[in-house]
């Protein structure tokens, strides 16, 4: 059966003309809307590169240093701009490549279309050079895939590919194409897909819900929303804003979830999960009612299931089906698009104000203020922390920068403590937990979002993942401000290792290059800080910067990241020290 | 409990969907008893029917990831109970011992088995039904020399309606 016959076409470029099937993709892209594409060539998509060639001053292609760095800018980009990222590669190695990125945006609902190479269909299963399953290898971590072997397919498959990436819970799809087909001539015309008949994007408002909600809502006394990048994802920032003031309850963020509220908000009462804040960790236990919008009760969030929020009775807002009860046995599914759900929910609920359990969240923010918050950010010691850096950082931003963060204490740190006004501003591999991913998504993210301030804040043992990408940013001139807190460890490890193992550090120290010095190299501004009495001006210089900057903080080698709970810990047992 | 549990999948013919269905398992390290897959009564859909032992709580999770694949336009679970099911055997046996043993046509004529082929050196009984009667046709046999032996998946169909056509004819109407 033919692909048209499964999908809904409205018609883009009608007139139809006779090209290569690389041409094809390039034009696909086109009627698409894209203008920028990251990757890296090689021989069985050269016949594609040939367009770009021709193209490039309607298509730019930013040649990453490395396939994966593609795809972390295809997802940086994306998460700033909105729009579907894309990243191409060649077949075999620079397919496989690929695959850590693409089960990155897959775990993180990025949309993402990866377009790779493959050899021609008279090879397919021949061992060919650089011949690689790639739809095989890319099954499970993508949406959706498809080999293309025969140019015809192209414009049908590339109008469903970006269709399936950007709608419902997005995520990334890939499309192999054979090397005959991209030399090939077919018939160009270019519908936009509209529908795919077998693909449901969102369920549609179940109003019976809306209704049983509210009144939930209603009648609880103390209720509690926990937000996550659906939030974002569906665009609904400000119906999410209305809902909480409106309710007045108190909510808190998972680590995708972050930015899509202002940090000052008064009812934003911070992250919760593994190293989130003590409020909101303890009191998802004491709390009646808890509403979930756009989050899947990741295990980094619940810890131990048989003790989470086992009092309350839970809503979730959710538009993927498959989220429902998965990890978390729900009260209340509110299937669908949380904007469209928000939306209908606001006019339902009553205007209140719950203050004494949001004094609640005050007092227990103020014994983590006393005990971990403190240290962390106004440190009387001599070392310097991760923690004050970030203080400096929102300062000189003035808390408006796009944030983007690797995986590692680094990141937790950043996250807690970065300021926030806008949303799409937190950038950070949170699913997969992928380290190397912020220096390529920064790049990405400064391109997607070039009138922001980009500021990425990677820990040693990320950075040099990806270091290549180092090159990316020279060659672009993209703007982005790279700051790696040095702790000459793999610090997040190493504090597992001194929690859970006695201290047995099993190679995570770290014996680091002189990382000015590779900076230099790339030719960029580099400034080293390992006083506290440097940090401000060197952080001051690295914002004025109209350049991309590098900035290395040596930190305190043995620090920790508090507050914790323990792995299959309940939320309950969270962890000042 | 673990019970028994018919999954039934209604999806596009696209290649690569086998394989996309069948990681949702490995993903989650669960077996498959077995997995049929053909044309459905409706035109241009494959049917997939697979089937496991598994808790319900789990097959209803399995469903919700399968029927968020693209390409899959409908899962459904159903229990034993809920299903009209078959599987089919073939059983190759040495003709000599269709003339040499009187017994072994009593065996066939009481199962009910069908004779599909006989030549001078062999001949294949067919036999449809429930695990239990391919079982016993086999075990019957096997003292007089199995050559081959084969039974497939299970196939089946449910006794309440699947609804497959008015999904597809509502996208229809709607674009």
């Amino acid at each position: 059966m033919k692909t048209k016959d499964q999908i809904a076409l409205q018609e883009v470029v009608t007139k139809s003309i006779t090209i290569s099937g690389a041409e094809a993709v390039i034009r696909c892209l086109l009627a698409e809307g894209i203008d920028l594409i990251y990757g890296y060539p090689g021989g069985a998509i050269m016949p594609v590169y040939d367009e770009l060639y021709k193209f490039q001053d309607q298509l730019n292609h930013v040649l990453t240093r490395h396939e994966q760095g593609a795809t972390h800018a295809a997802q940086g980009y994306a998460r700033t701009s909105g729009k579907v990222g894309v990243a191409i590669a060649t077949s075999g190695p620079g397919a496989t490549n690929l695959v850590t990125g693409i089960a990155d945006a897959q775990i993180d609902s990025t949309p993402m279309v990866c377009i790779t190479g493959q050899v021609g269909s008279h090879l397919l299963g021949s061992d060919a050079f650089q011949e690689t399953d790639i739809i095989g290898i890319s099954t499970p971590v993508t949406k959706w895939n498809y080999q293309i072997t025969n140019a015809d397919e192209i414009p049908e498959i590339f109008a469903k590919a970006f269709y399936i990436a950007k709608s419902g819970r997005p995520g990334p799809v890939l499309i192999d194409i054979t090397k005959n087909a991209q030399f090939e001539t077919l018939d160009f015309n270019y519908q936009k897909c509209t529908g795919v008949r077998s693909y449901k994007p969102a369920p549609a408002l179940d109003t019976q819900a809306v209704t049983q909600a509210a009144e939930m809502i209603n009648n609880a006394k103390k209720p509690f929303i926990v937000w996550g990048q659906g939030v974002i994802l569906g665009g609904a920032e400000d119906e999410f804003k209305a809902f909480v003031e409106k309710s007045g309850i108190p909510a808190a963020w998972t680590i995708l979830g972050l930015s899509a509220l202002p940090t000052a908000h008064p009812l934003n009462v911070g992250m919760v999960g593994m190293h989130g804040n003590y409020g909101p960790n303890l009191l998802t236990n004491e709390c009646d009612l808890l509403i979930a919008i756009g989050m899947r009760f990741d295990d980094r969030v619940t810890g131990n299931l048989d003790t989470y929020a086992k009092q309350a009775k839970i809503i979730h807002f959710e538009i993927d089906p498959a989220e429902i009860n998965k990890n978390v046995k729900v009260d209340l599914p509110l299937l669908g698009d949380c904007k469209v759900s928000l939306r209908s929910l606001i006019p339902l609920i009553q205007k209140k104000s719950h203050d004494q359990w949001i004094d609640r969240f005050d007092e227990l923010m103020k014994v983590e203020v006393k005990e971990v918050i403190d240290k962390d950010l106004y440190p009387q010691k001599e070392g310097l922390t991760m923690g004050e850096v970030i203080v400096s950082i929102n300062k000189h931003t003035r808390g408006d920068a796009v944030l983007v963060t690797d995986v590692g204490q680094h990141q937790m740190v950043a996250c807690r403590y970065t300021d926030f006004v806008r949303s799409r501003s937190n950038v950070t591999s949170g699913g997969l937990g992928t380290m190397g991913f912020a220096l390529p998504a920064a790049l990405g993210a400064k391109m997607g979002a070039p009138e922001r301030e980009v500021v990425a804040v990677i820990g040693d043992g990320g950075y040099q993942m990806t270091i290549q990408e180092l090159g990316t940013i020279f060659q672009t001139q993209a703007a982005v401000k790279i700051v790696v807190l040095n702790n000459e460890f793999l610090g997040m490890v190493r504090q597992w290792q001194q929690l859970f193992f006695d201290k047995r550090y099993a190679s995570t120290e770290m014996v680091n290059p002189d990382f000015i010095t590779i900076a230099k190299g790339y030719y960029l501004d580099a400034k080293k800080v390992d006083k506290r009495e440097n940090l401000d001006a060197a952080v001051a210089e690295m914002i004025a910067s109209d350049k991309p900057y590098f900035l290395e903080v040596c930190v305190e080698k043995e620090d920790n990241v508090f507050p914790m709970i323990p792995t299959g810990a309940s939320v309950s047992d969270i962890r000042l020290k | 409990m673990e019970k028994t549990f018919t999954i039934s999948i209604y999806s596009e013919n696209n290649v690569g969907l086998l394989n996309r269905i069948s990681s949702i398992f490995l993903k989650r390290h669960i077996n498959i008893e077995s997995l049929t897959t053909s044309q459905s009564e409706i035109k241009d859909v494959f049917r997939f029917i697979i089937i496991v032992k598994l808790q319900e709580e789990g097959v209803k999770k399995l469903i919700k990831q399968i029927e968020k694949q693209v390409d899959v336009i409908k899962a459904f679970y159903h229990t034993d109970e809920e299903t009209i099911f078959q599987e089919s055997a073939l059983y190759k046996v040495k003709s000599s011992a269709l003339f040499e043993e009187r017994h072994i046509q009593n065996i066939i004529k009481e199962s009910h088995a069908n004779i599909v082929t006989v030549s001078p050196e062999y001949f294949v009984i067919e036999k449809t039904g429930f695990r239990n009667e391919t079982d016993r046709l086999y075990q019957d046999l096997a003292p007089f020399g199995l050559l081959q032996f084969v039974r497939s998946g299970r196939i089946s169909v449910t006794k309440s309606k699947m609804g497959i056509s008015e999904i597809l004819k509502k996208f229809k109407s709607d674009n």
